[in-house]
């Protein structure tokens, strides 16, 4: 069903997702300052997976917020103009521990407008980050804590993670160039 | 999700899909101004010129908090106190205020058609804030937002729009947005406010107010324009009142879901009782809130330049 070469299948993400939940626990001893914040849209359904790892390993259910850059980028008078979803953050950020959730970590500018946005919205004790991928390429001196999968690539490449959509047929797949985008 | 237009000049050569674009980054903003922090950068830098030469209060003052909120540099504009009295042409004027380099030009106009002109003639994004009796693009895109916010779809919805139409930009504006996307209009009032030829916009004309609102899930009321009126119209705004305005009996013939709109400002008993519009079935205050955000978005995506909407990194 997809081209391009898959380098994390359905069960390899699980278990990424679960070792970064563990991850979090063991970086995060007091658990009730920790929130995870996904970032649209990729990022919101890998914060939903990670909060039910989390809640478990934790007895505790952990928040989650979803956060839009969108009105945050540096390129917006140099590109179209970007789909914009809602930003939800249903508790106050500061003092907590906000866990930055997202699919691929590229370039590293979605994260910079990210720790931008969440700034309206209080003052977090700190902001960590959590990727299913970094595929390289950074172009701001950012780094994430908790990475599921390193992935080489070239600038050429794109990463395409399906995720949540059809259960048991999550995948990250990388594809070459000129193969069509989904 | 599509938008690729430098400027927002009318909704009748908009696709649905791009009316759509709109209401649902106008659903991100609104959560913006539910914020403790109500602004977002992203027309920072950017200058806005508030070209207002018509006289409006309630759409100048959406429109400057939607670009203080977006963080744009603003200068406002207004005919009474400008070179326009001494003689000034538009194109003039516009190519004064675009060697200040402006990005976006907000513009209110007595004449049909200035935006147009504007934008032929100016670098700068343009967006028509009400132009003559032709369109009043981001009133009727802030009701469709109100009506899907609250009824969830178009499809299937019937709309009635009431009062003087022959000179409101917002019915024609409401009519060919509210048509593309999916909802069935009627339009109603006096015959000589109400002709016949709208139904080439692909509405209904009645001039039957209790046939007209029976069946309604949305009544939009719009206000007797006096200041546009010639006096041969109908006899007296007491008998419009009776005739055509929206009393607690005709309310009561009304489905009991049936929603209540009005773009202001409202002539309490004329064209509604003052009860109703206060009642809660009246949206007019949600539509005041909700148009600060789909200017927000209206302004948010002009500013966009070219390229991909899909953004990685």
């Amino acid at each position: 069903m997809s081209e391009g070469s898959v380098i994390l299948n359905g069960q390899a993400i699980q278990r990424a997702l679960t070792r970064i939940a563990h991850e979090i626990a063991e970086r995060n001893e007091v658990s009730e300052e920790v929130v995870l914040v996904g970032i649209q849209r990729g990022g919101v359904p890998i914060a939903d997976r990670l909060s039910q790892a989390l809640s478990s390993i934790w007895s505790r259910t952990v928040s989650i917020g979803k956060l839009d850059v969108g009105m945050h980028r540096d390129d917006l008078s140099r590109r179209a103009a970007p789909n914009v979803q809602p930003t939800v953050i249903p508790f106050d950020v500061t003092g907590k521990t906000v866990v930055l959730v997202d699919d691929v970590l590229f370039s590293g500018r979605t994260i910079r407008a990210a720790m931008d946005a969440l700034n309206d919205f209080g003052r977090p004790r700190r902001i960590q980050l959590a990727v299913l991928v970094d595929r390289g390429h950074r172009e701001l001196p950012i780094k994430a804590d908790f990475v599921g999968k390193n992935v080489p690539t070239s600038l050429e490449e794109s990463v395409v993670v399906r995720f949540g959509e059809q259960p048991g047929a999550d995948e990250v797949v990388v594809q070459k160039p000129g193969k069509p985008q989904t | 999700m599509s938008w690729d237009r430098k400027h927002l000049l009318d909704i009748e050569s908009l696709t649905r899909e791009e009316i759509e674009t709109v209401l649902d980054t106008a659903r991100a903003f609104k959560a913006v101004g539910e914020r403790a922090i109500k602004k977002v950068p992203a027309l920072r830098g950017k200058t806005v010129i508030n070209l207002f030469v018509e006289p409006s209060t309630r759409t100048r003052i959406s429109f400057e908090l939607a670009e203080q909120r977006l963080s744009a540099d603003i200068i406002n504009f207004t005919a009474e106190a400008s070179s326009l009295k001494k003689g000034e042409t538009l194109r003039d004027t516009a190519r004064n205020l675009e060697a200040l380099n402006a990005d976006l030009i907000v513009i209110r106009h007595s004449a049909s058609g200035a935006p147009h002109f504007l934008a032929r003639v100016v670098n700068a994004s343009v967006i028509n804030a009400g132009d003559g009796a032709h369109e009043h693009p981001t009133q009727a895109l802030l009701d469709a937002f109100t009506i899907r916010e609250r009824k969830g779809k178009f499809e299937g919805l019937n709309v009635t729009i009431l009062g003087d139409i022959l000179y409101s930009r917002v019915a024609r504006s409401d009519v060919w947005a509210l048509t593309k996307l999916g909802a069935n209009v009627t339009l109603c009032g006096p015959s000589t406010l109400v002709p016949k030829v709208f139904e080439k916009m692909g509405c209904r004309v009645t001039h039957n107010v209790e046939e007209a609102i029976r069946d309604a899930d949305i009544i939009n009321l719009l206000r007797i324009q006096h200041e546009r009126q010639r006096k041969t119209m109908f006899p007296s705004l007491g008998e419009y009142s009776s005739l055509f305005g929206l009393n607690k009996e005709r309310l009561a013939r009304t489905k009991p879901d049936a929603l209540i709109m009005h773009p202001g400002p409202i002539n309490r008993g004329v064209e509604i009782d003052s009860e109703i519009a206060d009642c809660a079935r009246s949206l007019i205050l949600e539509q005041v809130t909700n148009g600060l955000a789909v200017r927000m978005a209206v302004l948010f995506l002009v500013n966009g330049g070219k390229g991909p909407t899909q953004v990685t990194g």
